[in-house]
């Protein structure tokens, strides 16, 4: 079975005849060709899918692209405008928040949305706030430093510093 | 304190300097294997077994190619009329493709669909599945019935094979180890079992296989962690229907972690080059999550460790047994003379001299690997025995474990140091790193803590790893995989303008060599390291090496792209005496130029002397500047790490909680602070990993019961907690810039740290070991078990 859809995705409208059983994450990722978005799992367990449907944080490969139609979908392509790039992503680059890369897009999309529900989260809330989303790489040390930092940008305070902290 | 050499501008060895590769991960615009799409690709999905051990009666491919979409069902039958059935492992052992006639593991792939979409080739597996007979068989599922006289012959495809041993080593001075144990005041002794587990990289593996058909060429797109390595592999495998090697191209692009799980050469793999090679078009395979945790694993050794020693404290020697379940072949990716991989570091960072080491590797029917889980080939395994025992031995004679360690180390000026079996260990300072691990912590003040919260009936414990690791493998004269000797490689051009490419034969999985290596030859050429671009993992263009695993880029790619760019240096300085019109020796280095002892003011920076070397360099000498080097280390490197875990354990629930973990590790000169501390925490939730929550469990059928993400607990930020990082110095005196290796210590050294000090948590109901993955019902079974508990807690086994 077939139908017709739109999708808003990054504020460009994709209309595309999908099968019903279409998974959200392949039409991102194969139909309008956004492959920043990634899977990692087939138990909606690590969150590399992760984007956000009309502001709200969901893993792409849990829904069906059919349930979407006419919704507002933001992937990590959608994060940086014209102006920049958005607070997450300095966040993640300048605290090494990132290794391999696989996680960090639903990563980050998850921490967009965490920041603008809770603009100034204490460690813990970051924690729980993210376990959604799994990392092998970091550690997730350098994850909690980059949500700090881009909570203080976007609240215009002051930021932290980004240099590695070391006991001595 | 890390000291610069070069300004920041120039950004070498000891900045940490931000790194290169994230603007594209930030912009969702790396390139992993399942973002390739080539024109008219096909899609491949794997029918697996059910059944751990059984004959396949039939299979009835028309059920598959009855579905819309379905090219073709690939089946063993089939491979085997090329003779591509079966190929060989790393360790010379032999794997099948795909089976013809038994299969050895559930899981295991049984047939191939080749389909026009994603979800045709699905559809093709799930009517293919009903349409496999088998005539089940009882499945070896637990290793020391292996050898029983009634247990079948897993391997008789193997000539000679008479039972299901795959191999015996041993190492060490037996007799005289036998003798000390016999004589000796104390000898402790525990059983360990190190479990099955999963690197669980999020990218599972992948390839997208592609065959011209006119030029009779193939081009692979593979999460490989050893392009070159694998190259060659493919060109044995199938050379002889035309595929040699220089018709083969393998490009690994972005990968998504690695660990030592992309070193293999898997199944998937080959069937989908067999794919496009019989059909001419790409195909892609993307393996599912679950098919990636149930069919290749690390680890899986079961030890009985032993130590003897005096009253005192001193250890005299040690001992250890292993039985390793390979499962059904041999399928780990150790150096080819080292069975056991570098197991035999296992005598540990401590002064004593006679060990005694054996394994005996065992077939059954659980999926093959044995590959590493971020660890230097059965490090891991070896560390987490020697730093238990040793424990074991303190609690023995009632010494404090600290104590105890820092009488048997072996002291900084003992190096270089010569090991019972048979290494000789480059440098090391172990108190200083244990120094300051228990300033950090305040130790003495802990323990009088852990008194009193005992006198209340409280669990507190505190666990100590002082360990050595053994990584960058290594020297030629030992070390090869399928006989290709273990160097590596760099390559370094510099452009007219003074900027550069340099390109190695590695392959960073998150490492950040697109950064680190770049520092490396602007520390030695003085460029700045944001002018040089890094390039791996095509087999084209790139210079040929054994790829990255094993903490042995720095160590073997580092030491290269270190000596191609001194190589280079020597030619700048030939042009700056030319040019300055000055004797080569009267010229002194500062990085980035070359200029004249005593007046300063006389100079050439490195871009005049490239550009020179393009426009206007010495007669007689050869134009262009680049260089490569192809390093041969001497010796391994042998990083060490001191490790402190507070641990408090809930009375009631029995949930361990990490209170503090503190790291100190000494991997010699660091390249950039920021990027090793990111290496260490990573590493360190890869050692709390294991240590209390993974395993994947097989119940006597063979059935894994664990295979998804869902219930193989990979810790969240929430099981990880915040890891606190230092460092001591000493170089490495054999390598070119001092540098060790750093990536895999933190997964060596915490399992046994956390293991640690959750049993001493629970020392004062005489509990002296407890196998990883610790969990609360282990704990709560363990004090059951003693009579601590009354009450009873039932529905967590396995
Ligand atoms: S792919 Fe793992 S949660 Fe979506
Ligand atoms: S950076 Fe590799 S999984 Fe997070």
């Amino acid at each position: 079975m077939t139908k017709e859809i739109t999708v808003t995705i990054n504020g460009e409208e994709h209309t595309h005849e999908v099968e019903s059983r279409t998974l959200l994450v392949h039409f991102i990722r194969e139909i309008a060709e956004l492959t920043g978005t990634h899977i990692g799992c087939d138990t909606s367990s690590c969150g590399a899918c992760t984007i956000l449907i009309d502001g709200k944080s969901a893993k792409s490969c849990t829904i069906l692209a059919v349930q979407v139609n006419g919704k507002n979908v933001t992937t990590v392509e959608g994060l940086a405008t014209t102006e920049g790039v958005h607070p997450i992503q300095e966040g993640f680059k300048e605290n090494h928040g990132l290794h391999c890369g696989f996680c960090t897009s639903g990563m980050m999309m998850r921490c967009v949305e965490l920041l603008e529900n809770n603009p100034n989260p204490t460690e813990e809330e970051i924690r729980w706030g993210i376990s959604g989303n799994l990392c092998r790489c970091t550690g997730y040390n350098n994850i909690v430093k980059a949500v700090q930092y881009a909570g203080a940008k976007l609240r215009g305070d002051e930021l932290p510093s980004t240099e590695p902290v070391f006991v001595e | 304190m890390i000291q610069c050499k070069t300004s920041k501008e120039i950004g070498g060895m000891g900045h940490s300097v931000k790194r290169k590769e994230d603007d594209r991960f930030v912009h969702g615009k790396g390139t992993y294997v399942d973002d390739i799409q080539l024109k008219g690709m096909l899609f491949m999905d794997i029918a697996r077994s059910p059944y751990a051990y059984a004959k396949i009666k039939n299979i009835n491919k028309d059920l598959a190619m009855a579905v819309d979409g379905v090219l073709a069902v690939i089946t063993g039958k089939d491979l085997e009329q090329y003779n591509l059935h079966w190929m060989p492992t790393l360790m010379s052992d032999t794997q099948m493709v795909l089976p013809t006639d038994t299969v050895m593991h559930q899981g295991q792939e049984v047939a191939a669909i080749i389909a026009t979409s994603r979800e045709a080739a699905r559809d093709g597996r799930e009517a293919l599945v009903p349409g496999i007979e088998y005539e089940v068989m009882k499945p070896i599922v637990d290793p020391f019935k292996a050898l029983d006289d009634d247990a079948p012959l897993l391997r008789p495809d193997k000539e000679g094979q008479k039972d299901n041993q795959a191999w015996h080593w041993e190492v060490g001075q037996k007799e005289e180890t036998e003798k000390i144990f016999a004589e000796a005041d104390v000898v402790v002794k525990e059983q360990m079992h190190i479990p099955r587990i999963h690197v669980a990289s999020i990218e599972t593996c992948g390839i997208v296989a592609d065959y011209d058909k006119v030029q009779n060429h193939l081009t692979t797109h593979l999460t490989t962690q050893a392009p070159h390595a694998i190259r060659t592999v493919i060109a044995l495998v199938a050379g002889h229907v035309g595929l040699t090697e220089e018709k083969i191209r393998v490009i690994a692009h972005d990968i998504g972690g690695g660990f030592g799980g992309k070193v293999p050469v898997f199944p998937g793999y080959v069937i989908a080059i067999a794919a496009t090679f019989l059909i001419g078009k790409p195909v892609k395979w993307i393996e599912d999550r679950s098919d990636n945790l149930t069919n290749s694993f690390a680890r899986d050794y079961h030890i009985t460790a032993e130590m003897a020693g005096t009253k005192d404290g001193k250890i005299l020697a040690s001992r250890m047994k292993v039985l390793a379940d390979h499962g059904y072949t041999d399928g780990a990716a150790n150096p080819s003379k080292f069975p056991t991989g570098m197991f035999s570091i296992g005598t540990g960072s401590y002064d004593y001299k006679h060990a005694f080491m054996e394994a005996d590797a065992i077939y059954t029917n659980k999926p093959p690997g044995g590959v590493a889980y971020r660890c230097s080939f059965r490090v891991t395994e070896a560390v987490h025995a020697i730093e238990r025992i040793t424990d074991r031995f303190a609690l023995e004679i009632g010494k404090d474990p600290a104590e105890l360690r820092s009488e048997n180390f072996i002291k900084k000026e003992d190096f270089p140091w010569q090991s019972p079996t048979g290494w000789e260990y480059d440098s090391g300072d172990y108190q200083a790193g244990l120094d300051l691990a228990m300033k950090t912590v305040e130790y003495d003040k802990l323990r009088v803590e852990q008194k009193a919260k005992w006198k209340e009936g409280k669990l507190m414990g505190i666990g100590l790893s002082t360990f050595t690791e053994i990584v960058g493998a290594g020297p030629s004269k030992d070390f090869d995989i399928l006989g290709i000797k273990m160097f590596d490689s760099a390559e370094i051009r510099v452009h007219p303008t003074g900027k550069a490419i340099a390109r190695f034969g590695t392959k960073s999985q998150g490492q950040g060599h697109e950064t680190t290596y770049a520092q490396i030859i602007a520390e030695e050429l003085g460029i700045p390291s944001k002018d040089i671009q890094i390039e791996e993992g095509d087999t084209d263009p790139a210079p040929y090496g054994l790829g990255t695993y094993a903490s042995r880029s720095t160590p073997t790619a580092g030491a290269a792209a270190a000596i191609a760019a001194r190589k280079l240096r020597d030619k700048a300085k030939k042009i700056a005496a030319y040019l300055l019109e000055v004797s080569e020796d009267d010229l002194e280095w500062e990085p980035g130029k070359w200029f004249v002892k005593g007046a300063p003011e006389k100079a050439k920076t490195i871009q005049e002397l490239v550009f020179a070397a393009y426009t206007n360099h010495p007669q007689g000498m050869e134009g262009g500047f680049e260089a490569t080097h192809y390093y041969d280390p001497p010796n391994l490197t042998f990083p060490s790490g001191a490790y402190i875990c507070v641990v408090d354990i809930d009375p009631d629930t029995f949930e361990i909680k990490v209170r503090r973990f503190v790291a100190i590790d000494d991997a010699g000169h660091i390249i950039n602070p920021m990027v090793a501390q990111g290496q260490v925490h990573g590493g360190l939730t890869q050692g709390i990993a294991p240590a209390m929550y993974e395993e994947i469990i097989y119940d006597e059928d063979g059935n894994a019961l664990n295979g998804t993400l869902m219930d193989y607990l990979v810790p969240t930020a929430v099981e990880s907690p915040n890891w606190e990082t230092g460092h001591t110095v000493t170089p490495s005196p054999h390598h070119p810039i001092g540098a060790k290796g750093i990536g895999e210590s933190p997964t060596v050294g915490a399992p046994p740290a956390i293991a640690n000090a959750i049993i001493d948590a629970l020392r004062p109901y005489g509990i002296t070991h407890l196998d990883i993955p610790i969990t609360p019902y282990k704990v709560f079974k363990a004090l059951k078990e003693k009579g601590v508990l009354d009450k009873d807690i039932t529905g967590f086994e396995a």
